[in-house]
C-alpha cells in the first residue's frame, strides 16, 4: 500500500519544497532571523578575540559537490577576517580546494577589501596531496609543506609568513570541511599537539554528528551545516553592517535556510504518510484475518 | 626477501613515528618518514590512473554491461590529463609574458579551469542535491515505527529536523523562559551535545583502541594482509 505512491509525486513535491522558497527569497529578498547556537556563537567570538594583524590559518578542505553547504561559511569567515584586519594564509587538503579559496578570496577580498595585497595581507599556498600526513608535518615545519604560494613565490619571500616555522605559530586555525581529510584530522594531528592553538571547524551536516564529539575541547567553535553558516552569517552581518542592508552575497547561507524549513517539513509529512499507511494496512490485513 | 625488506620498512616507519612525540631528536626523522608518505601519495595519483585506464579500456574490449559509460569516463580522463598537462588556453603569467605557457594550467581562462567551473563543478553539485530526492523517497519508504527504538529513533529526527529551521521557533518559541529547555531549537542542541557526542566519543574511543591494535599488529608482522596474496 505504502509503495502505492509513485516516486515522482515524492520528487515533483520535493522540487516545489525547494523551488518556491528560492522564489520567494528571490523575489522579497527577505530571509527568517536567526539565533545562534553556542558552538556558531564561539566561532564569532574566537575570530572576535585576535588582535588585530594577527595571522589565521585557513584550510579550505571541501569540492563543488559540498558547495552548497560550505562556500556560505567560507564566505562568511574571509568577510569576518578582512574585517577585522586579520591576515588569512590559505591552504587546502583537497585537490580542487584552491579554487575554491580563489573563488572566495575573489568574491570577498577582491571585491570589497581591494587594498588589501596578496602576500602581506592574505595568501594562498594552494594545495599539497599527503592528507593527515601534511597536518603531521607542519606540526614540525611549516614550510617543508608549503614552500611557494600558489603564484610560485616562495615564502621565504612573503611578508606574512614572516616568523612561521610551524602550525603552532598560528593563533587560530579555520578548517572548512566535507569529509576526509577535514575537521577530525585537524583535531587529531593539529589540535592535540598544539595545546595553545585554537581551532574552528565549518562542516557538512553529513560530518557534524561526528565532529560535534570535540567541540567545546579540541574544537573551540563549530559551524554545523547549514544551519551554522546562517546563525554565523547573522552574526556577522549584524557586526558589520548593523542595521544596514547586507549585500546578497553575503545572505546566502540566510536565504538557504527557507528551502531547508520547506524540504524538512515535507520529509516529516512523508514519513508520516507512510507510517499512517502502514499502519491503516496492518490494520486491514488484522481485521481481514 | 622482498616482503621481509616491506615488512622492515614498516616495523622501522611505525616505530619512528610511534617514539617521535617523546624524543625530540626523532621529530625530525617523523617528518622524513612522512615525506616519504606524501611521495608514496603522490605516486598513488599517478597508480590510480594507470588502474583506471586498464579496468576501463578491459571493460571496453569486451564490450561489457555500462561499456558506454567506461567510454565515456575514458575520454574524460584523457582529455582532461591533456588539457591539464599541456596547459591548453594558458594565460601567460605577467612576470614572463613572452612565455605561452608561465600561467598555471588552472588559471582563470584556461581550458582545465573551463573544464573545473562549466563540467565537474555542477555535475558534483547535480549529483550531491540529487539526494535530496533519494532521503525523500527513503523517508517515505522505510522510516516505520515499527517499535520501540526506531519510534526514538523517529522522535529524535523529528525534534532535530524542526529544531535545525525556523519551524522550531515557530512551533516553540512561545514556551516562556524557565521551558526555554523544551524548545525545539534547543532540544536538538542538547541531542547533539549530549546524547550524539555521548555514542560519538564511545565510538571513537572504540576504533581508536582498534587503530592502536592493528597498528601493533602491522609493526610486528602478525597482520600481513597489506603485503597481498596469502602473506
Amino acid at each position: 500500500m505504502s509503495s502505492g505512491l509513485d516516486r515522482r509525486w515524492i520528487y515533483l513535491a520535493m522540487m516545489l519544497a525547494v523551488a518556491l522558497p528560492i522564489l520567494w527569497n528571490g523575489v522579497t529578498g527577505k530571509t527568517f532571523p536567526e539565533s545562534p547556537t553556542p558552538p556558531s556563537r564561539a566561532c564569532f567570538d574566537a575570530i572576535e578575540a585576535l588582535p588585530e594583524g594577527s595571522r589565521v590559518l585557513v584550510s579550505f578542505d571541501y569540492d563543488p559537490a559540498s558547495e552548497g553547504e560550505l562556500a556560505p561559511m567560507a564566505t562568511s569567515f574571509m568577510r569576518h577576517l578582512m574585517h577585522k584586519r586579520l591576515k588569512p594564509v590559505v591552504i587546502a587538503l583537497w585537490p580542487l580546494g584552491p579554487t575554491k579559496a580563489e573563488e572566495t578570496i575573489s568574491n570577498v577580498i577582491k571585491a570589497d577589501f581591494p587594498d588589501r595585497v596578496s602576500g602581506r595581507d592574505f595568501v594562498n599556498l594552494g594545495f599539497q596531496t599527503g592528507n593527515e600526513g601534511v597536518l603531521k608535518v607542519i606540526g614540525t615545519d611549516f614550510r617543508k609543506q608549503f614552500p611557494v604560494d600558489r603564484s610560485g613565490t616562495p615564502v621565504d619571500r612573503l611578508p606574512i609568513m614572516e616568523g612561521i616555522t610551524k602550525v603552532g605559530d598560528f593563533p587560530l586555525v579555520i578548517t572548512i570541511s566535507a569529509g576526509y581529510p577535514g575537521g577530525k584530522e585537524w583535531v587529531q594531528y593539529v589540535s592535540s599537539s598544539n595545546p595553545g592553538l585554537v581551532l574552528l571547524a565549518g562542516v557538512t551536516g553529513v560530518q557534524a554528528s561526528q565532529v560535534y564529539s570535540y567541540y567545546p575541547g579540541q574544537l573551540r567553535g563549530m559551524l554545523a551545516a547549514i544551519k551554522g553558516a546562517a546563525e554565523y552569517e547573522a552574526l556577522v552581518s549584524a557586526a558589520i553592517d548593523g542595521d544596514g542592508v547586507t549585500p546578497p552575497r553575503y545572505t546566502e547561507a540566510r536565504r538557504r535556510m527557507a528551502p531547508q524549513l520547506f524540504g524538512h517539513l515535507l520529509l516529516i509529512g512523508l514519513i508520516v504518510l507512510g507510517n499512517a499507511m502502514f499502519f491503516a494496512q496492518k490494520r486491514f490485513k488484522a481485521v481481514a484475518r | 626477501m622482498s616482503r621481509s625488506i616491506a615488512l622492515l620498512i614498516c616495523l622501522v616507519g611505525g616505530l619512528t613515528m610511534l617514539v617521535s612525540p617523546f624524543l625530540p631528536m626523532a621529530t625530525g626523522w617523523a617528518n622524513d618518514v612522512t615525506d616519504w608518505f606524501n611521495i608514496l601519495a603522490a605516486m598513488a595519483f599517478v597508480l590510480g590512473g594507470g588502474s583506471l585506464l586498464k579496468v576501463q579500456l578491459m571493460r571496453l574490449s569486451s564490450r561489457g554491461p555500462g561499456w558506454g559509460y567506461s567510454a565515456v569516463t575514458l575520454v574524460a580522463f584523457i582529455v582532461t590529463l591533456w588539457v591539464g598537462l599541456g596547459k591548453v588556453g594558458v594565460v601567460a603569467d605577467p612576470s614572463a609574458p613572452a612565455v605561452a605557457w608561465s600561467g598555471k594550467a588552472d588559471d582563470e581562462g584556461s581550458a582545465f579551469w573551463w573544464i573545473y567551473l562549466y563540467v565537474m563543478t555542477p555535475i558534483t553539485s547535480t549529483l550531491f542535491a540529487v539526494l535530496a530526492f533519494y532521503v525523500a523517497s527513503a523517508a517515505f519508504r522505510a522510516f516505520r515505527a515499527k517499535n520501540l527504538e526506531a519510534t526514538l529513533l523517529l522522535a529524535t529526527a523529528f525534534v532535530i529536523l524542526l529544531g535545525r529551521t525556523f519551524a522550531g521557533v515557530v512551533l516553540t518559541g512561545w514556551m516562556p523562559d524557565w521551558a526555554s529547555g523544551l524548545r525545539l531549537e534547543n532540544l536538538a542542541v542538547t541531542i547533539m551535545d549530549v546524547f550524539n557526542t555521548a555514542g560519538n566519543r564511545a565510538i571513537i574511543i572504540g576504533i581508536a583502541l582498534g587503530v592502536a591494535s592493528t597498528g601493533i599488529r602491522l609493526m610486528l608482522g602478525l597482520d600481513r594482509s597489506y603485503l597481498g596474496g596469502d602473506a
